[in-house]
Order: C-alpha cells, then sequence, then structure tokens
C-alpha cells in the first residue's frame, strides 16, 4: 500500500494505482474527458491536470503513478489554471450552442466548462467544421462537437474487439472517423455513445425526441439474453424514450448490447395490441376483458372436458417472466394438463427427468473474466451474449487461452489457442475426442471409444495446462439435436480437467423457467411433442411459434389445426390474426412488474416504468383472474411479489437448485455426412420484442438470411455466389440468395432460424437440400 | 557534398563525398576497429563499453543533449529481448546534418549501433529514416547488405557469440515521428503519436520492450570514442561537453551547410568559417538549435561559444546544432508566422493544448503579420504559451511556444510596430532585397 495526500486529505492506495484512482477514493473529483475506468489511458484531454509536490509542471492525475509520500493538490492555484487553460483550449473549436445539441443537459463538456470555463471567448477567429460520418443505423454523428479524446476509438479496439473506429489527420484537422466509407458494426457499438462526453455521438433513434430533464429514469432489466443486464429505461409520459446501461460490476460493468439499448423501439411498434380481441365466425372483434377472459375459460374448459386435459397445451416464452411462467404453468395444471414447456428451440429432451437440477452457467458472470482457459462448445457468442463474449475477450487479454468446438468458425474477434470446426451432427463426436485426450494427457482412464483428432488434440493440450478452466455451451449446443450427449460430455470434461462447467442460456428466463417449473412435471409433453403431437387448444404466452420454435413449420401447423389458440402477447401479428381464437394483450416487461433469474442463477425483480399501453394488463395479472375463472385454488395473489415469494420462498438473491449434471452416460452418434442444415438464431430476430425495433432491423445483424456455405460445397452443388437457391426441409421449402461462407465446413449450408423468410423450413438441425432456383 | 568546412576534424575525417560512403572505403579510415577492438581484442564487456562513453561525456545529438551513456546504462540487464533505435528523422526546419552522415558515411552510424546494441544487449536496430530523404534510405540498406556480406551483422559477429541484426525503416515526412515514442508507434505500423510517458522507452519501448534510442550523429561518434579513447573525446569539447558537434548553418551567410567544430568554439568563428555575414549585411538574431529553440539577439549570441551550457544560459537551446542566421532585411514577425505555421501544420493532434492552441497561435501572428493585429494579442500569445507549454505529452508544445517567447522577449517592438502600423518596421523593399529567392526570381531563375 501507499500512503498519498489529495488536497491534505491522507490516504492509503494500492500499489500501481494512478492519481485519479487514488481521488476517486478520497471522494476528490477531478475534471476528466478521455479517462475511463474501463479504457487504457490516453492522457491527451489533459484537462485532469493537478499539481504534485515537488514536479514543476501539473501532471495528468489519469496517467500519473502514485508513489509514496506523493502529495497532489487538485484545486491549487497551479492545477486550476491549468485545468482552465485546457478548457479554453477545448472551447475554442466547439461549437457554444449546447441549446440545440442532443446532449445539452447531460454533456460532461457542458458540466465542466460551468466550473472551468470563462464567460467570454478570446478566440475570435472562424471555427472548424468537421463533416459528419455514417456509422450506420444506431449511432448518430455530428463530428463539429469532437474533442478528439480517443475513447470511442478506445472501446472499439479494446472492449468491442474490433478497432473500428479511428482518429485521422493531424493537428486542429484531426478526425475521429470509421474505415473509410464503412460503418461501425460491432454488436455492441452503441456504447460509445455513453462514453462520448460530448455530443458528437448520439443515440440516432433517440435525438431530438426529448431533452434529458424531460425522462424519468427508472430501473429495469434486460429482457433479451441471459445476463439480466441492468437498465436504466427513460420514459417520457408513459412511453419509453431511451435505454441506458445501470451500472452494475458483476453482470453488465457499465456496458449494454445494442439489443438490450434498442429493443425498446418495438415497445412502441404499431403492431402493438392494445384491447383483447376475440374472434367470432372468423371475424375479429374487439371485447372487454371481462368477455374476453370469460370466453378463454370456457374454451378451456371445453376442450378439456370432450377430449381430455391433456389436449391442452402452452408454449411460454422464454422471455417470459418468472411470475408469467410460474402461473402459466399452475393454469395448465389446474386444468389438469402438463403440456407446458417454454425451451422453445430445444430439439432433445433426452435429459428430463435426469437432470440433477436446473442447468446454468456453472459459475457467476464475473468469474468469467478469471479463468485461464476456456472451451467454447456450439456458440455464436457474440450474437448470443454479446457482453459474454466481451468477458472473453477481457479474460484473453490478460492470457486466458480461448479453444472452440463449433458448426461455423465464426469470429469472435478474441485470439484463439485451438479450435475445431465440424459439421453439426460430429459436435458430439469431437466433444469426446476431447474428452478421451483430456482423460490420457491426465492420466485419467476413460470409456469412449473415440479417435482421436489433431485439434482435439490440441485443445485437450491447452485445457489441461490451466488451472481455472471453463467449458462453456452455448446456445447452439444447447439446441443440438444430441444436446444431452454435450451436455453430459462436457460434465465429463469438466470432471477430467476440474473444471467449470455451464450452459450459457438463450434466454433472460432460461433459468427462471425451470425454477418457474414452466416445463413437464411428470407426463406432459415438452415443447417439441407439443408441436409434433398437436393439442386441441394451445395457450402462447409471448410466443410467435412460426418464429420462435426449433421446427417452426410443424409449430406453424399444430396451431393452425387447432380448435382454440390463446394469444397472450403485447403483439398481433399476420400469423396470429389466422391461426388465434383469442388475443390477450398483456404487458411487455416495461409494464409490467416480474423477475428474470439470469444465466448465473441471480433473480431480479423489476417493477413497471411505464403505464400499460391502451387496456393491455401484466401478465401474471391476466392469469391470475384466469385462474380464478376457472375457480382453480391458489390463485389468490395481490401482487407479481406474492407470485415470486411462493416459487422462490422468499427473496434470495440466487436460486437453489441450480445443477448442470445428470445421471446419464454419453454415446455420441455421427449422422451420415448428408448435406447438413447449420442453424443460427440471428441476434435481432430472436424474440418478438427485438423482431419489431425498427433501427436495429436496419443493422447489417439485420439482413435478410442466406443460404450460405463454403467454397467447396457450393463447388460440389454447381451454384456459384449470388444464385437464387431452393432450400428444402422435407415438404418446406424456401428460396434464399447462395452466399459464400469460408467459416463453413464442408457439407454445410447456414441458413438462420427465427425469420419469415426461412420460417417454411422445418427443424435448425438436419438434413437440408440446396437446388438451383 | 554539403560539409564545407571542419576545426579537427574527427567524425568527418576522411570523408570523400558519395565517393567514400562504402565499406572498403570505411575500413580504410580506420572503420570497424573500434567494433573489433570491442568484441575480439580487448574483449570489453557491456559494462566496460558503457563506461568509456560515460567517460567520454557524449552528449544525444539530437537536441536534448542527455548524456549518452547515462542513457544505456537505464536498459534493464535481465530483460530478453531488447531493441536499439536510430532517429534519422531528421525534421527540424535548419536541421539537415544526419543526411550527410547517412550519405557520406553511412558505415560510423552501423558500427556505432552494433557497439551500442551490444552494450546494452538488443537483439535487433532499426534506423528510422525520414521520409523525405528516400535515396539515403536506401542507401543506408545498400551500407547495411555490406556490413552484412562482411559479417558485421548477423549471427556470431567476428567470431566473438555476439548477434545483432540492424534493419532501415523510412517514415513519411511526419516531423512528430522524429519524437521518439512517436517513432516508436510508427515503426510498430501506427499512426505517429507520442506516447504517454513514463514508462520510458528504456522499461517499455519498441513492441513493449525495452528500447534505446539514440540520434545519428551519436551514433556515430561512437566508434569514434573508442578510437580515441574516452578521456581524449571528452578533451576534444569542453567539460561537460565532450567531442566536436556538426552544425548546420543557414540562413544569410556566404557558404550554407554543415560544419564540424568541436563543442565550445565560439560563434564567432563558426560565423567566419560559414563565410561571414551575406553582402556584409548586419546580423540581426541567431536561432541556435533550430527552429524550436528561441532566437539570441546579434550582440548576445556574438558572446556565446557553441556548446550545450553557453547557448543555455543566453536563454536557448543548442538543439540538433542547427544555426539559422538571421540578417538585418528579416521582419521578425514574418520569420515568426513561417515557424508557427510549422507547428500548427505538424502538431499530431493528439493532445488537446497543442492541437487546438498551435493553431491559435498561429492565427494570431497571422493576422499580426496582415495587419489585424490587436493591442492584447501579445499578451494573450504569451498567455496561450503558457497554457501549451508544459501541459502536452511530448514536447512539440514547447517547441511551438519558444520560438514566440524568444521572439516576444528580444523583438516585441517589432510586434508592436506591427499592430500599430499595419505594416512592417522593415520596408518591405529591404526585405525584397535581403530575400535570395526574390533576387534571383528578379533575376529571371527559373523556380
Amino acid at each position: 500500500m501507499l500512503e498519498i495526500e489529495i488536497d491534505g486529505k491522507a490516504l492509503q492506495v494500492e500499489e500501481g494505482s494512478t492519481v485519479i484512482e487514488a481521488a476517486h477514493k478520497a471522494g476528490t473529483y477531478i475534471p476528466h474527458f478521455c479517462y475511463h475506468k474501463k479504457l487504457s489511458i490516453a492522457a491527451n484531454c489533459r484537462m485532469c491536470l493537478v499539481q504534485v509536490e515537488k514536479a514543476p509542471k501539473p501532471l495528468p492525475a489519469c496517467a500519473t503513478p502514485v508513489t509514496n509520500g506523493m502529495k497532489v493538490f487538485t484545486h491549487s492555484e497551479m492545477a486550476v489554471k491549468a485545468q482552465k487553460g485546457v478548457m479554453e483550449f477545448l472551447l475554442i473549436n466547439h461549437p457554444l450552442d449546447c441549446p440545440i445539441c442532443d446532449q445539452g443537459g447531460e454533456c460532461q463538456l457542458q458540466d465542466l466548462s460551468v466550473g472551468y470555463g470563462a464567460s467570454g471567448a478570446r478566440f475570435q477567429e472562424e471555427k472548424r467544421v468537421v463533416l459528419n460520418k455514417n456509422l450506420g443505423p444506431l449511432v448518430s454523428t455530428d463530428m463539429t462537437r469532437c474533442i478528439n479524446c480517443t475513447r470511442c476509438i478506445r472501446f472499439t479496439q479494446e472492449i468491442a474487439g474490433y478497432m473500428e473506429m479511428g482518429q485521422a489527420f493531424r493537428g486542429d484537422r484531426a478526425e475521429v472517423m470509421p474505415f473509410v466509407e464503412k460503418t461501425v458494426d460491432s454488436e455492441i457499438s452503441g456504447n460509445i455513445i455513453d462514453l462520448c462526453p460530448v455530443g458528437a455521438l448520439t443515440s440516432k433513434p433517440f435525438r431530438f425526441s426529448a431533452r434529458s430533464w424531460e425522462l424519468s429514469r427508472r430501473k429495469s432489466v434486460a429482457p433479451h439474453d441471459g445476463l439480466g443486464s441492468n437498465l436504466i429505461v427513460q420514459t417520457k409520459l408513459d412511453r419509453v424514450m431511451r435505454v441506458l446501461p445501470l451500472e452494475n460490476e458483476d453482470i453488465n460493468e457499465c456496458w449494454l448490447s445494442d439489443k438490450d439499448r434498442y429493443s425498446y423501439e418495438g415497445l412502441n411498434s404499431t403492431e402493438r395490441l392494445t384491447k383483447p380481441m376475440v374472434k367470432q365466425g372468423g371475424k375479429w372483434q374487439e371485447a372487454e376483458w371481462n368477455v374476453a377472459l370469460d370466453y378463454v375459460a370456457h374454451a378451456l374448459r371445453d376442450v378439456a372436458k370432450t377430449h381430455g386435459a391433456a389436449a391442452v397445451g402452452a408454449l411460454v416464452s422464454p422471455h417470459a417472466t418468472l411470475e408469467e411462467m410460474a402461473l402459466a404453468g399452475k393454469l395448465v395444471r389446474g386444468i389438469g394438463s402438463d403440456n407446458i414447456d417454454f425451451r422453445l428451440r430445444q430439439s432433445d429432451f433426452s435429459l428430463d427427468g435426469k437432470r440433477s437440477g436446473a442447468p446454468w452457467l456453472g459459475m457467476k458472470i464475473a468469474e468469467i473474466n478469471q479463468l485461464d482457459r476456456v472451451l467454447l462448445v456450439g456458440s455464436f457468442l457474440r450474437k448470443e451474449q454479446p457482453l459474454l463474449a466481451q468477458r472473453l475477450r477481457q479474460a484473453a487479454r490478460r492470457g486466458s487461452k480461448i479453444n472452440v468446438i463449433h458448426a461455423a468458425d465464426e469470429d469472435l474477434l478474441v485470439k484463439l489457442a485451438a479450435k475445431a470446426i465440424v459439421p453439426p451432427s460430429q459436435l458430439p463426436a469431437l466433444l469426446a475426442q476431447v474428452v478421451k485426450a483430456a482423460s490420457e494427457l491426465k492420466q485419467q482412464a476413460c470409456d469412449l471409444t473415440v479417435a482421436v483428432s489433431a485439434p482435439a488434440k490440441a485443445i485437450a493440450a491447452s485445457l489441461v495446462e490451466g488451472s481455472n478452466a471453463g467449458i462453456l455451451l452455448g446456445n447452439f449446443a444447447e439446441q443440438h439435436p444430441q444436446a444431452g450427449t454435450l451436455q453430459v460430455l462436457a460434465q465429463q470434461l469438466a470432471r477430467v480437467l476440474g473444471a467449470k462447467c455451464g450452459v450459457l442460456g438463450a434466454a433472460a428466463n432460461s433459468v427462471g423457467g425451470y425454477v418457474a417449473k414452466a416445463l413437464p412435471q411428470a407426463d406432459g409433453l415438452n415443447a417439441a411433442r407439443l408441436v409434433a403431437e398437436p393439442r386441441r387448444a394451445y395457450v402462447l404466452l409471448n410466443v410467435e411459434p412460426e418464429l420462435d420454435c426449433a421446427d417452426p413449420r410443424a409449430a406453424l401447423a399444430a396451431v393452425k389445426a387447432a380448435d382454440t389458440v390463446v394469444v397472450l402477447s403485447p403483439f398481433k401479428s399476420a400469423a396470429a390474426l389466422e391461426y388465434a381464437d383469442v388475443m390477450l394483450p398483456v404487458s411487455p416487461f416495461t409494464e409490467t412488474s416480474g423477475s428474470f433469474v439470469s444465466t448465473e442463477g441471480r433473480v431480479q425483480s423489476f417493477q413497471a416504468v411505464a403505464k400499460p399501453l391502451g387496456e393491455t394488463r401484466p401478465g401474471w395479472k391476466v392469469l391470475r383472474v384466469l385462474g380464478t375463472l376457472l375457480e382453480l385454488d391458489g390463485f389468490g395473489y395481490e401482487s407479481s411479489e406474492d407470485v415470486r415469494n411462493e416459487i422462490l420462498g422468499g427473496t434470495p438473491e440466487f436460486v437453489a437448485g441450480l445443477d448442470n449434471g445428470a445421471a446419464a452416460t454419453a454415446s455420441p452418434a455421427a449422422a451420415a455426412g448428408a448435406l447438413e442444415r447449420v442453424a443460427d438464431v440471428p441476434l435481432y430476430f430472436a424474440d418478438a420484442l427485438v423482431r419489431r425495433a425498427p433501427s436495429l432491423q436496419k443493422t447489417k445483424d439485420a439482413a435478410v438470411p442466406a443460404a450460405r456455405m463454403n467454397a467447396v460445397t457450393l463447388a460440389k452443388l454447381g451454384i456459384a455466389a449470388g444464385d437464387p437457391v431452393r432450400v428444402k426441409q422435407g415438404d418446406g421449402a424456401a428460396v434464399l440468395a447462395a452466399q459464400l461462407d469460408a467459416a463453413l465446413p464442408d457439407g454445410c449450408v447456414r441458413v438462420a432460424a427465427a425469420h419469415a423468410a426461412t420460417a417454411n423450413l422445418g427443424a435448425m438441425f438436419g438434413q437440408i437440400t440446396v437446388e438451383r432456383a | 557534398m554539403a560539409i564545407i568546412d571542419a576545426i579537427n576534424a574527427t567524425l568527418t575525417a576522411g570523408w570523400k563525398g558519395d565517393a567514400g560512403w562504402n565499406l572498403k572505403e570505411y575500413e580504410a579510415r580506420g572503420g570497424y576497429q573500434s567494433l573489433k577492438r570491442i568484441l575480439t581484442g580487448d574483449k570489453l564487456t557491456p559494462d566496460q563499453v558503457i563506461a568509456e562513453v560515460k567517460l567520454s561525456v557524449l552528449r544525444g545529438r539530437g537536441g536534448a543533449g542527455f548524456p549518452t551513456g547515462l542513457k544505456w546504462s537505464f536498459m534493464p540487464k535481465a530483460a530478453p529481448v531488447k531493441y536499439l533505435v536510430c532517429n534519422t528523422d531528421e525534421g527540424e526546419p535548419g536541421t539537415f546534418k544526419d543526411r550527410d552522415l547517412l550519405a557520406y558515411d553511412p558505415h560510423s552510424v552501423i558500427e556505432g549501433m552494433i557497439i551500442a546494441g551490444y552494450a546494452v544487449g538488443a537483439v535487433a536496430g532499426y534506423n528510422y529514416i525520414h521520409g523525405e530523404i528516400f535515396e539515403l534510405y536506401e542507401r543506408f540498406e545498400a551500407a547495411l547488405a555490406e556490413a552484412r556480406a562482411a559479417g558485421y551483422l548477423g549471427q556470431n559477429i567476428l567470431g566473438s557469440g555476439f548477434n545483432f541484426d540492424l534493419f532501415a525503416h523510412h517514415g513519411w515526412g511526419a516531423y512528430i515521428c522524429g519524437e521518439e515514442s512517436a517513432l516508436l508507434e510508427s515503426i510498430e505500423g501506427k499512426k505517429g503519436q507520442p506516447r504517454y510517458k513514463p514508462p520510458f522507452p528504456a522499461s517499455v519501448g519498441l513492441y513493449g520492450k525495452p528500447t534505446t534510442i539514440n540520434n545519428t550523429e551519436t551514433f556515430a561518434a561512437v566508434p569514434l570514442v573508442f578510437r580515441m579513447g574516452g578521456q581524449a573525446y571528452l578533451e576534444l569539447g569542453k567539460p561537460n561537453n565532450g567531442g566536436s558537434k556538426l552544425f548546420s548553418v543557414s540562413g544569410h551567410v556566404n557558404k550554407p551547410g554543415n560544419y564540424e567544430v568541436p563543442l565550445g568554439t565560439p560563434f564567432a568563428k563558426l560565423l567566419e568559417m560559414a563565410g561571414g555575414m551575406r553582402n556584409g549585411r548586419k546580423l540581426k538574431g541567431v536561432i541556435p538549435g533550430g527552429s524550436s529553440s528561441p532566437v539570441i539577439p546579434a550582440d548576445m549570441i556574438m558572446d556565446c561559444t557553441m556548446d550545450y551550457d553557453s547557448i543555455a544560459k543566453a536563454g536557448s537551446m543548442l538543439g540538433s546544432g542547427a544555426v539559422i542566421v538571421m540578417d538585418e532585411t528579416v521582419c521578425m514577425v514574418q520569420a515568426l508566422e513561417r515557424l508557427s505555421w510549422f507547428y500548427y501544420e505538424e502538431s499530431c493532434g493528439q493532445c488537446t493544448p497543442c492541437r487546438e492552441g498551435t493553431g491559435w497561435l498561429y492565427k494570431i501572428i497571422h493576422r499580426i503579420e496582415h495587419g489585424e493585429g490587436r493591442p492584447e494579442d501579445l499578451d494573450l500569445l504569451l498567455e496561450l504559451g503558457g497554457n501549451i507549454a508544459g501541459r502536452t505529452i511530448c514536447a512539440l508544445g514547447d517547441a511551438a511556444v519558444m520560438p514566440i517567447q524568444g521572439m516576444l522577449k528580444h523583438f516585441r517592438s517589432e510586434f508592436e510596430y506591427h499592430i500599430e502600423h499595419k505594416k512592417c518596421l522593415v520596408p518591405r523593399e529591404v526585405q525584397k532585397a535581403g530575400s535570395t529567392f526574390h533576387t534571383r526570381m528578379m533575376a529571371g531563375a527559373a523556380c
């Protein structure tokens, strides 16, 4: 520890601390622009100049290491003169038109100029003008306002992993810009808006729609990926105007993925359902809540009475709240059925009934940074969990060796130690090889009979060197037809290595679904069978089966054939208008209280940040009333907290019963070498809300899916990149453009799921044929 | 050949212009003898080499005058990978000595770098050569090829077991890349912008490894130190100012060019060697160490000797030894406008005071020169200068301010006259008469 005195206040700081860190520890604010605790030190703005005893010149607090006995003066004449001098320079070429700047009112430069700026300008020459740059649909630029602090540049390079921004030209002609004619396409690009201390980078969708002081700031939790990023949702007159990160070092740090930041636009979609609707005589009619709910209660009761309770099934979105899931489960079971599932894109349920607990990350989110060896199995990580990819990047920067097994050579923007890219059907066998190789290296017995390939050996060799290894199964591995085998093998590998093993979890409540028992508890049908063995009645909670299910074609056929389909959703869609019989408008996450259980098992409850739109009602209330109407016991909840407390037995920080173990042995099977489908769930098509967020839909990540193949596969099929092709799975077909994708193994066709263009196809995995259209 | 004259020529002794740069000629002048003595003859240890350089009080010839032996001793002994870098990014207006060194005696730089590489334990060296002298980059490559072929570079040099290789790297002409950490960034393929120090290059330098950076002339002097002996080299100059130095004399003298003189030679002697003032005009002032050093008025400079300490006492810097001589036909406002333009143009744009300040300074001086000055401008210039100097990541901020401070200290009345009368104190026709460019144009010379 080092002794330091800041403005007469003595304190101890850790070795290696800088003066600015020490000052913040002492509660002393030192003005700054370029310094940011998560970024490398640039020391270029010079705003943090302070006086240090015995130093002849003022020194930048951000870059000056503390030495023992150092005395720092942050408000001495020398320090303030230096700071004011810098402020004058920053302002000479900066427009002094805060009232028409989108950053006005929440601008670091504006705030600090109050304290350090002069009342008049001595600079009477012409100001510099910098042309704006097109950074894409999410970030707006006003580059004349840029003060060249380079935070955005350092972010893209150090946190997002790819230097999409840079500074060109010299002197006061210097300009921050993306690479020539390129946009910023990172999946976490919006963070540069928060980082920008001036109005140079602002939110394109939000820009000029409200002033910051008109907005209410309310806490919430992101409803998309399994991370459960903490949000500040800003509303004006009950309309969500903007979403910002709420700093939580254990979860999202100070960042947000673009999905969490911009999906709010979907809340204001024209497809919002605002009044209950009932189909009568083939015609949709708006109805009062009591009429619609009566109709639903009668319909469900009738189906159960006529066809047996098992004729009723429920599909629940993994993005629904814990309370909604629990009440949906209770409702279905109250009717006498056990047919409910939230694992909509899962295709292998072989571990059901054999699991030791709910599958989860296997560690705390923050522990990912500490892993020294990582094996990522079957994951489009950057698009599945953008901020976990960021954490892996930080781990790699600190020397962690990252290894990958996957069906596509996705660029994680991380240096990889070793990788093996094989067709989906061979993933289990490959993982088995790694287990075998690691067992041999660790001199442990292994009953797997596989021949170890060179890449598997390299991966195993990398993993056994570690003392804190982690094996992470991605969404792709969870959706895999041999997902159970992959999980058992991963567990086995973890035991061999003494490593942690985790399942990343696709959605905000992937763990919560298990906790809320929104899946069969006895003899009920799982998500796949609910589709494959059509029911007479379906309850769909926040689900769009034609896009959200593992086999969208079969799912759509099943709901279309049903007698009664009850849709609880914030949105109406053309498909739902066709297959549904009743549509009940339930609140999106911003208009209801509820809880998500994140991939690390953390329970995060939140309150509504806005009043429900129109006659929308919180889902838990709707289900509660339905339960009462069906005269079921135990639906007398007063609040969503009552529901939560009943499920969790109180308000624990983390849920109990998390365990990735299963009483099963692995028998990896490799399929024949036919043309195989590799299906990803594109970032901005993963759930109903994000699909309706217009700005995200304009990004490159939201491009229409193509039929992607490597050069060998294209040549074998006699297809050229750009050709229109007909891809077929069973009876389903879609016409897409062929696209060259060198990241795929031979014999694979990557066709994204969850998109209207591919919804007519079958399961996400398995055989596929491609022919010229 | 731009080496005009010398007193006790040591560094430039035996130079034969373009005919004498090659290995054969260099060896004939006694080249590579120092290296042989260190590696195979006397078998000096690296510590002994550093001690000898310390004894010679060879000071950095790039401008800062930092003792070379001391700099070498900062290199961490235990580090497995260390680099050596030669700074030939000679871009300071008025400086043109290193280009002659590379043109006529490149092997002295190579030999000096090998010795330095041995002393600091470097695995490889780079010579960063200014982009605007590309032909000398090519010559240096040719010299390197000769040295490699002769076994002076590469594995097991002269059978001593010492391995060292050397590479040429050319820049693209940015002045800022002469700042040593910007130079390192540029070698690494990045935009040439200075790094914040600490850490200094001796601990975190090229590619993050400990690195020693010296000026071309410093390296060229190293073989000399061992040929003469450290003590003899020191005695060549003045105490604390060892050896001889190249001075690039330019401006209003009869024979502009490079001169090698012992440190401590009176300015008057240097001026005399340069053929005295052109057309016998009166000396007005001298910029003694490159464009960033404050001007010294005629009467003061005539009392100075050309060494680090004497020039510092006169309120300026010996810098890289670029002596810009100005006669009475010079308008100091116009001269300063041109100097300020240079620093405005060359500021890298990284840190605020220099990025914003150099442009502002230039704009004010430009206004004064063009008859739009305001009475408060001179104080504003000094105050802005105070807000730039010492507040920036590198010394370019200081370099931009020092000429202004010097001019306003010694020639303030000329600036005041300009502001008040909206024209030069030195009449236009006098200025024209003193301009070589103008008189040659009038005589019908081609541009």
